[in-house]
């Protein structure tokens, strides 16, 4: 293919270039994510654009209204969705929520196996004593999430996550309230932030996909989210 | 009726509200219209419904006023209360907040009279006496009818008040000595209202009251100057937006929006969908569709595209010379590729887009323009159309600042300002680079 002359474009190959079938249907208006999160939201080679594919859509739309409305701040996001109503962001956020696409190739960041098994405890049994509860309490036994507001978390890089934690923990990024994540998150030190990004970079998807139902087991924490 | 009675029905409710609305409406109507003759208590009485309904009609007036004159986009905080103030409008000279303007009697507007509502929309002078900054369109709404006037203030008395103190300007010196803006007004202030052209018709009338008075189009779309002016004899010429990065097309020539060239139809879809089978907005005029222009009449975008269309006197600025236009054959190639690769799929391989929910790129004066600023911000940001009433889903288009590199986005953006006949000039990856770290604000 011609564009193999052009080694930058390589990034763009695949699911991550404009392509649709039909004019009038959301995935040809969706066609402003897919540079960033890929065609189906599965992500791209960019470690930074989280894979939006399946995460339950309650959670994508908070983000997409919070995205528009400047609580949660990246100004790509907020420049993009600026000026769009409530009900097409639903549209957009249940489009994504339904797709099921494959995992991208893990993570492969180094990191040393103490490091590893530091993130292990706190993904799936938390830290009793310093009164974090198991990722996995919340965020559900296959980290696929949890409906209506709980985003999944496999498929996810550790660029992204850790991020993400890092700015809650400044207070740069919000949940509804009560905000459980801020809760969390000040418990947990810069290392054990590394340490379990790194480990849920290194995942493998479970065979189901889906996130688990609303409220099914009960919290440790209150999430407004969930409300 | 079978309704329990313990229940209070929502309906029951929003009338009781609409019935109070409608009182305070009535008494400020009153307020205003101190000459008016006075009607019996028996006469109010009677005719309670409809002098309710002229009152809540003329609210409705200054409300739709108050859209046209896009306050809400200035005066409230993205997230904040209606009108209360307290956003940062960035200027070269320093940050400005901009006033509360809910009806609070402390922090708001909410002792002010109808007069001085006039006078400070007519003539910039506060009800403090203090000469306002022109960031306030007032040199716009200085077009303003008093009638109008009157209608927003009743509005605007109308809203919830919200107490919140307005926060101090924040200007450089000697920027920061308001005696300055008695200089600054001398050179470029007009006082008066808009007095119809009684050569033209009525509708052109409108839509240049419009234009010219509350759409204060003249603030980005006429060149600001070093003093942060716009003089009169470069009136709708275009220019840079301050602290924005975003060009603001010449409504005058016909190489920048074209507008001579624009069927009124298409000039109409793009002020009130948002996207017409020329063109669409994005960036600051996405703002100004999506809080203001999308929800006026029909009759008034109509309007306004009949006046708008007047505007261009001639193809006065001639196109660039084919030197200018020399593209080096493997610029014109790499930025061939990456259209074909990127924006083939929505544009077309000819460019001709697929209006109206992808825009046209050949024959499209925003990407031929001599500012290459808006078609390189497009390639690098992307960017979605606002959502409006008559088109609720709008097209978007990807970012591609982290695909492209300054030498691609230069060799693509160079190939749509010259392919397919458009008759733009090349650009340098220099000039992708100065705003690629700008971007986006």
């Amino acid at each position: 293919m011609a564009v193999g002359l052009f080694p930058a474009l390589a990034g763009a190959q695949g699911d991550a270039v404009p392509a649709f079938k039909t004019l009038d249907s959301i995935e040809a208006r969706v066609q402003g994510c897919v540079t960033c999160h890929g065609q189906s939201g599965q992500g791209t080679s960019n470690g930074y654009f989280p894979r939006i594919a399946g995460k339950p859509a309650g959670y994508l739309y908070n983000q997409l209204i919070a995205f528009r409305d400047g609580t949660r701040e990246y100004p790509p996001m907020n420049y993009l969705v600026a000026y769009l109503p409530d009900a097409y962001l639903r549209e957009m956020a249940d489009h994504f929520a339904k797709q099921r696409p494959p995992f991208e190739a893990k993570d492969a960041a180094p990191a040393d196996a103490a490091m590893l098994d530091r993130g292990k405890a706190i993904a799936t049994v938390g830290d009793p004593r310093q009164g974090i509860p198991a990722c996995v309490a919340c965020h559900g036994a296959r980290m696929t999430g949890m409906q209506p507001g709980i985003p999944g978390l496999v498929g996810l890089r550790a660029a992204y996550i850790t991020a993400q934690l890092t700015r809650w923990r400044v207070g740069n990024r919000h949940a509804a309230e009560p905000d459980c994540m801020k809760r969390i998150v000040t418990r947990l030190s810069e290392t054990d932030i590394a340490a379990v990004a790194a480990w849920l970079a290194r995942q493998d998807a479970p065979a189901d996909l889906s996130p688990d139902s609303s409220n099914l087991v009960r919290m440790p924490l209150a999430c407004g989210s969930q409300r | 009726m079978r309704q329990p009675t313990l229940i209070v029905r929502p309906g029951l409710r929003i009338g009781l509200v609409v019935a109070a609305l409608i009182v305070v409406g009535a008494a400020v109507l009153v307020l205003l219209r101190p000459h008016a003759p006075t009607q019996t208590q028996t006469q109010t009485t009677v005719a309670a419904p409809v002098a309710a309904n002229a009152a809540t009609q003329y609210l409705n007036r200054g409300e739709y006023l108050a859209r046209a004159g896009d306050c809400i986009a200035c005066h409230t905080t993205p997230n904040g209360r209606q009108f209360a103030g307290g956003r940062a409008m960035a200027t070269p000279f320093g940050n400005l907040y901009v006033p509360n303007i809910t009806p609070d009697d402390e922090t708001g507007i909410g002792q002010w009279t109808a007069d001085e509502f006039y006078t400070m929309l007519h003539t910039g002078v506060s009800r403090s006496g203090a000469l306002m900054y022109p960031a306030m369109p007032f040199a716009s709404y200085t077009k303003v009818t008093r009638e109008d006037s009157d209608a927003i203030y009743a509005y605007l008395m109308s809203v919830p008040p919200v107490k919140q103190q307005n926060r101090p300007h924040e200007l450089r010196f000697p920027f920061n000595k308001r005696e300055l803006l008695v200089g600054w007004r001398a050179l470029y202030f007009k006082e008066g209202e808009y007095v119809p052209d009684p050569g033209k018709s009525a509708q052109w009338n409108r839509g240049a009251y419009l234009v010219e008075g509350l759409g204060h189009c003249a603030m980005c779309h006429t060149a600001i100057n070093a003093l942060g002016g716009s003089s009169e004899s470069k009136a709708f010429e275009g220019g840079m937006i301050p602290n924005q990065n975003w060009y603001a097309p010449s409504l005058t020539s016909n190489r920048e929006a074209g507008l001579g060239h624009w069927s009124e139809k298409d000039i109409a879809d793009l002020l009130q969908v948002g996207v017409a089978n020329r063109g669409t907005v994005y960036g600051p005029m996405a703002e100004v569709v999506y809080n203001s222009l999308q929800y006026l009449s029909d009759e008034d975008v109509a309007a306004m595209a009949v006046y708008l269309k007047t505007l261009p006197q001639a193809d006065a600025e001639p196109p660039p010379t084919s030197q200018a236009r020399m593209v080096s054959p493997g610029v014109m190639e790499l930025g061939r590729r990456v259209y074909v690769a990127e924006c083939a799929m929505c544009h077309g391989t000819e460019g001709k887009g697929q209006p109206p929910q992808f825009p046209p790129l050949a024959a499209n004066q925003s990407i031929t323009m001599s500012s290459p600023v808006n078609p390189i911000r497009m390639v690098l940001n992307g960017g979605y159309p606002p959502g409006t009433k008559k088109n609720p889903r709008p097209y978007g288009m990807p970012p591609f600042a982290h695909i492209l590199n300054d030498e691609m986005v230069a060799a693509v953006v160079t190939y749509i300002r010259v392919a397919w006949e458009n008759s733009g000039t090349p650009i340098t990856p220099a000039q992708v680079s100065e705003l690629r770290k700008l971007l986006p604000e």
